[in-house]
């Protein structure tokens, strides 16, 4: 399988040809946000750093200060759909490149990517270590009020690996596997369970 | 306490890093289930060798403790807290406690109710269970209370296979598959939690002594892993590694069937101590 090399922040014409099914290794200037981030950007407030084109990583990191600098010892993605309520607001108001996190996301926000450019980048739910390693600075940390898992960190990152999941042509995989899995159960539930096992 | 806390946010056990081997054999060549399960294996490693956390979400802390019933319960429960502390500040354990009511993070992984620590008097060695369990997998944990409609589920094992198949559909990726399944058949709304969560602390490649629950055990992981849900929904032929069913007596007019779903990156251990508090066997 062929691997895309993409750049945060993502240019407009790199995000409309990226489809569903691409894996794509991401290298540049990320930020982390999750449940407390989400709320505070959907309710009307300034984002700290400027989101435009930039990959948001759903994401709780452990990070500990070493000598005066931080370092993060953990990083992999966090469940998306509890932004659900919040993303689709901040994709049309922010104009993030990309959202990256685990197990997709749902209409709402499926639809603010078709019309805004965003994609949805699935990474490796708790390869921490695999994933840590592919962050190689700390920019920085904005809204340490909400605690080290939720604030919002400024990462650059070197070839992280992710899949694209749900694309700007309003396509997704986690539709298909949905459907797909849905069949198979009721086929399944037409098997009944007997005693002795099969 | 800190030895047996931090390896069990350090090093996957065995028995699940042999199951995801197990798994990349069984998925196609370059497919997105075994380049998934690659990346794992390879944090997997990566984390035992460093000694960091497996996951960045390193759970909530689940501590059972059997024993005699008597003063050293205390010391021990005091142990337990300043490991959690400890591990805390060094990275190990990230801060992964807030007050519901003031929505602050205490910092510390410390706070109302927080750890869990269980007792249960027994007469042996003292023995600690920890577990470490996400907040993603804990998400995806649920409970039928039968018979239930939707799901045509009657009071009976069909009815539990039905209930356990619709768990894993429900869960799709988002608690980090492929799973495993604890579950309870019967107790009430709370001790099913309880004891479906307890079940995660069997070997991955034990057998069930009861034969009904043995057979369903092995139908349920079987037809699971047909749902092509694969490791983090992306599909894929591993949607489980392991289903883990114990039961509980029931109220009469009550039957629940609870479901405790764990990641891949389940991490658990037990050890024994010996009298003077210290680590005299891994389990």
């Amino acid at each position: 399988m062929d691997i895309k090399q993409i750049t945060s922040p993502l240019q407009y014409d790199i995000i409309k040809e990226l489809a569903v099914g691409d894996m794509v290794s991401i290298s540049g200037r990320i930020v982390t946000g999750r449940d407390q981030i989400h709320k505070y950007l959907a309710s009307g407030n300034p984002s700290p750093v400027d989101l435009a084109g930039l990959v948001i990583y759903h994401c709780g990191p452990v990070v500990i200060k070493e000598k005066g600098q931080w370092k993060i010892t953990a990083a992999g993605p966090t469940t998306s759909v509890r932004e659900e309520p919040y993303q689709a607001q901040i994709i049309s108001k922010l104009r993030p490149g990309a959202i990256m996190g685990k197990g997709g996301m749902g209409e709402k926000t499926k639809k603010a990517m078709s019309e805004c450019g965003c994609v949805y980048l699935h990474a490796t739910g708790g390869a921490a270590q695999y994933l840590a390693e592919c962050i190689v600075k700390v920019e920085g940390v904005y809204l340490e009020q909400f605690g080290q898992p939720e604030s919002m960190w400024v990462l650059t990152i070197k070839d992280l690996p992710a899949l694209v999941t749900m694309d700007a042509q309003g396509n997704s995989l986690h539709d298909d596997i949905l459907n797909d899995s849905s069949k198979r159960l009721e086929e399944l539930f037409s098997q009944p369970f007997k005693k002795s096992g099969k | 306490m800190y030895d047996l806390i931090r390896k069990t946010s350090t090093v996957l056990p065995e028995d699940v890093t042999l199951a995801i081997k197990k798994a990349i054999a069984r998925e196609e060549k370059s497919s997105v289930a075994k380049q998934t399960l690659d990346i794992i294996l390879k944090s997997i490693v990566l984390s035992s060798k460093n000694g960091l956390p497996i996951c960045q979400d390193t759970g909530t802390v689940l501590v059972m403790i059997e024993g005699r019933p008597d003063k050293s319960i205390f010391h021990l429960e005091k142990s337990i807290k300043d490991a959690i502390r400890k591990l805390t500040k060094e990275g190990i354990l990230r801060q992964n406690c807030v007050c519901s009511l003031t929505e602050k993070n205490t910092l510390d992984n410390t706070g109302m109710y927080v750890p869990q620590i269980h007792f249960e008097p027994s007469n042996g060695p003292t023995r600690i269970s920890i577990m470490l369990k996400g907040g993603g997998s804990e998400n995806m944990s649920t409970q039928y209370s039968l018979p239930n409609a939707k799901i045509q589920a009657g009071r009976d094992m069909e009815g539990v296979r039905r209930c356990l198949l619709d768990a894993v559909f429900q869960a799709q990726g988002k608690g980090c598959a492929p799973g495993i399944l604890g579950v309870c058949i019967g107790g009430d709304r709370a001790s099913g939690y309880l004891i479906a969560k307890k079940q995660l602390f069997r070997k991955l490649d034990d057998k069930n002594p009861l034969p009904v629950l043995a057979a369903l055990e092995k139908t349920v992981l079987k037809q699971a892993n047909e749902l092509n849900v694969g490791p983090m929904g992306l599909g894929g032929k591993t949607t489980l590694l392991g289903v883990k069913i114990g039961h509980a007596g029931r109220h009469p007019a009550c039957y629940f069937v609870t479901v405790s779903y764990s990641c891949w990156a389940t991490r658990r251990y037990a050890v024994e101590l010996n009298q003077k508090g210290e680590i005299r066997k891994w389990i």
